[in-house]
């Protein structure tokens, strides 16, 4: 172990360890949860190593207070993060919208097991992807990535805390329980090699400082409790200033960039990774696990000299409707392959906008589809 | 440290002005308890820099809006993890968390006692009006039996919570109570609380005319302090296990509480607390 | 060149830490990629519980075990549970702990360690284990030995080293004169 804690060198990591190494890799100091299975791993692992390193681990009576402490502790200065698995994702809907509307940077993450309600505590989905749109009351937008191995989840967790600090927004990592709980060699990233990005700092004094007035790219600077500049945060619909202001005017002003700020830097934030798109006839969306079994079938199905592609969504939220857009119409075929009933799907089916079929192979959990399954399906959509 | 506080305009400069008027009715004890708390602070010479309050949602938590210092303005219930986190982020704050009965140990009654527990280097005030006022009072944790409110028209059958047991039991280590009445008391009761390592706790029992009290024969602020000056007694060391309120019944004030135990910092080895 | 190994077992047989070790000893020492994944269930102890690890000298995309080129079982249920596999592969490797497991119906050829006997006869039947991993690696040479041995170093409690690695020794050159044997 070298600087500051970070690790160096490779490692035979589950997701859920990379995850946290991650973490600590980007600068986290604080993280509060509370154990869930699949997530477990992440929490114990912080436990462990945040103490070593001068950070924080607590152990929370709930989701509702690991999430909540964790915006508390981005306001204190902290890099911060939780980790949980569905029944506790639903439970941190609540403070996950305080975060979305007090803009607090912190990173999320949700090992996603099979539900609803308790489900499949053990066994992989990927049916938490509407609710990481979706999940917290009122209009927003949400970044969330999909890492695919351990070595993702590590590479992941640290794009995610840089993109909540950039845009100052909570990051979801929507991993898996496959991705978690497998294991696989992970390269840590040397500390000179990183690039981490940490929340713009207020640039007047504070008697000239407002909050919430946003820099050209719609992310207002940050300042944290403590230094000196008397802020006030709330959940209520806000000024620039940060203080309540119950009109529409002030809804549409606040809303529209909580929106914008996303949505026009989606260039910037999205990331994807195509395989033989070129020229390829049918193109296999997916994400996270599911992407590994989507490669392999693909790879079968080129074997058998049929022109198939994929894309893998590193970025599901803000949805990469550009690629989507540029791939349909010279498509026979988008199948989309996901953990669950059909979420991701409809993104696909509406910006394909009739271009293209779009074939959806569903799962409800509990196990990753087979390869020959998709590969059978690839054959059909390409005849 | 001493300071004479002659006029309001040494509160005037904790409060923002550009937020005023506030929500609160006449004759409600908010604005009294919150006076209460900027006195101590100011008598304390607490750098403001380095306080910050937390609320969570409702009339009293409206406060943390008004005051001129980091002030956070939470969820319903989620004020206590949220100063948490704060807390542990930066342990130079001192974390003040300004919250309603309702707001407290109802919807974040299980956040509270684990606060208390962890023994968490907060001071609580909370303001106990007996109901749910912002939403029209209804009844809640602290209703007395038998009281009527807007969900318990026909009186309230459920027994209620004391706020000062339930702190004293989940292991605060000060718990005093006040009513609006008792501001000397009140002032210096916080005064001592922001002093104490961990989980400090005063309940200041407030009016709160415009719904509470109409449905329970105190339609006024002045009729609700009138109650006070009848029915309480200030019995400092008493059993915090005995002190619950019934309807219309005795108000037993006083510090119940006040010992010590390792607080959340010391346990964890990072008590960076200056103060 | 892929090797898809399974071990399989009751849950509290260490069967998911030798299948970590494995899968750590072939990415980090033998530079090989390897995923290793495991089903389990709700029980800590008792429960049939498998561990999967694939090694390639490329890149793998489907992290599962298809094909089992080799597969190492220490109960009956994880026998009976998982050997069907089997006949999916040509020539695949069977070993059993034949205290544990009676391969009834089972034609093919396989190979038998008295893994657990032996582990309680050093005095610590929870390195029985180590001793099926020695065999295995002995059998069928998916991992060299060093990294393994590596692997096992790394991977257990502090103070056991040794203890281990006896083990390992015990199962693996059992498993060298088996080969031998054959």
């Amino acid at each position: 172990m070298s600087n500051n804690g970070h690790l160096s060198g490779s490692f035979y990591f589950n997701g859920d360890i990379a995850c946290a190494e991650g973490a600590i890799s980007a600068g986290c100091r604080f993280f509060a949860g509370y154990p869930i299975t699949p997530a477990t791993e992440i929490a114990e692992r912080m436990s462990e190593r945040l103490p070593e390193i001068g950070g924080v681990y607590i152990q929370m009576e709930d989701e509702l207070a690991s999430m909540a402490a964790i915006l508390g502790a981005a306001w204190g200065g902290k890099k911060s993060m939780t980790s949980t698995s569905g029944p506790g994702f639903s439970l941190m809907m609540e403070n996950l919208g305080l975060g979305y509307m007090t803009e607090t940077p912190c990173v999320v993450v949700n090992v996603q097991r099979a539900g609803p309600s308790t489900g499949l505590p053990t066994l992989v989905a990927q049916a938490d992807m509407m609710q990481a749109r979706w999940g917290a009351h009122g209009c927003y937008s949400a970044i969330a990535l999909c890492p695919s191995s351990p070595q993702e989840m590590y590479d992941y967790t640290i794009k995610a805390f840089n993109l909540s600090e950039k845009y100052r927004v909570p990051v979801l990592l929507m991993a898996d329980e496959a991705v978690g709980h497998m294991s696989e060699k992970v390269t840590i990233t040397p500390p000179e090699k990183l690039k981490l990005v940490t929340r713009r700092k207020p640039t007047v004094s504070p008697d000239k400082f407002n909050p919430y007035q946003p820099d050209a790219d719609l992310v207002p600077p940050m300042a944290n409790a403590g230094e000196g500049y008397g802020f006030h945060v709330t959940g209520l619909t806000h000024d620039e200033r940060g203080y309540p202001v119950m009109t529409p005017q002030a809804q549409e002003k606040l809303v529209r960039r909580l929106v914008d700020k996303i949505d026009k830097n989606r260039d910037d934030i999205i990331e994807v990774e195509e395989w033989d798109t070129d020229d390829a006839e049918v193109v296999v969306v997916s994400y996270g696990i599911s992407a590994r079994i989507v490669r392999y079938a693909v790879e079968l199905a080129r074997k058998e000299g049929i022109k198939a592609g994929m894309l893998k969504l590193i970025t599901v939220w803000p949805f990469a409707e550009s690629t989507i857009k540029r791939l349909a119409p010279r498509l026979k075929s988008f199948i989309v392959v996901e953990i669950n009933a059909g979420q991701i799907v409809l993104e696909v089916e509406r910006c394909a906008a009739g271009q293209t079929k779009t074939v959806l192979l569903p799962g409800m959990g509990g196990a990753v589809h087979h390869p020959d399954v998709i590969l059978e399906a690839i054959r059909k959509a390409a005849k | 440290m001493t300071i004479e506080i002659a006029n309001t305009k040494v509160i005037d400069q904790y409060i923002r002005q550009d937020r005023m008027p506030h929500i609160w009715c006449p004759g409600c004890g908010i604005g009294t308890v919150l006076h209460a708390l900027i006195r101590s602070l100011v008598k304390g010479g607490y750098d403001m820099d380095k306080v910050a309050m937390v609320s969570g949602i409702g009339c009293t938590a409206r406060a943390a809006g008004y005051v001129k210092m980091d002030s956070f303005h939470t969820t319903h219930g989620r004020a206590l993890p949220f100063a948490t986190g704060l807390k542990l982020a930066n342990p130079d704050l001192k974390v003040i968390l300004f919250s309603g009965d309702g707001d407290l140990v109802s919807i974040g009654g299980n956040h509270f006692i684990h606060a208390a527990r962890r023994n968490m280097d907060i001071t609580v005030i909370c303001v106990n009006n007996f109901n749910y006022g912002m939403t029209g009072g209804q009844m809640g944790p602290t209703t007395p039996t038998g009281a009527r409110t807007s969900t318990s028209r026909s009186g309230n059958y459920e027994p209620s919570f004391s706020i000062p047991a339930l702190a004293a039991a989940s292991g605060a280590v000060y718990v005093a109570r006040w009513t609006c009445l008792h501001l000397r008391q009140l002032e210096n009761s916080i005064s001592e609380a922001l002093t104490r390592k961990g989980f400090s706790l005063v309940e200041a029992i407030s009016p709160c005319p415009t719904v509470y009290g109409r449905l329970n024969k105190q339609p006024t602020g002045l009729d609700q302090m009138k109650y006070y000056q009848t029915a309480s007694s200030v019995e400092n060391g008493a059993d915090p296990m005995k002190v619950g309120i019934e309807l219309n019944g005795k108000i037993t004030c006083g510090k119940f509480v006040d010992i010590e135990r390792p607080s959340y910092l010391e346990m964890a080895g990072f008590d960076k607390e200056t103060r | 060149m892929e090797s898809q190994v399974v071990l399989g077992g009751f849950g509290g047989q260490g069967i998911i830490l030798a299948g970590f070790i494995l899968g750590q000893a072939s990415a980090i020492y033998d530079h090989q990629s390897a995923t290793f994944t495991q089903d389990y269930g709700p029980e800590a102890r008792g429960g049939a519980c498998r561990a999967q690890v694939v090694i390639s000298d490329g890149t793998i995309s489907y992290p599962y075990v298809q094909n089992p080129t080799a597969m190492a079982v220490m109960s009956q249920e994880a026998f009976t549970k998982y050997t069907p596999e089997l006949a999916r592969v040509k020539n695949p490797i069977l070993i059993i702990d034949e205290d544990l497991v009676k391969p009834a119906n089972y034609t093919a050829k396989y190979y038998k360690i008295a893994a657990t006997r032996i582990a309680r006869e050093m005095g610590r039947p929870n390195i029985a284990n180590i001793v099926m991993l020695g065999f295995l690696i002995g059998v069928t040479g998916v991992a060299s030995a060093e990294s393994v041995k590596q692997s096992i170093r790394d991977a257990v409690p502090k103070g056991t080293e040794e203890l281990n690695m006896r083990a390992f020794e015990q199962g693996y050159s059992q498993g060298i004169e088996a080969i031998k044997a054959n």
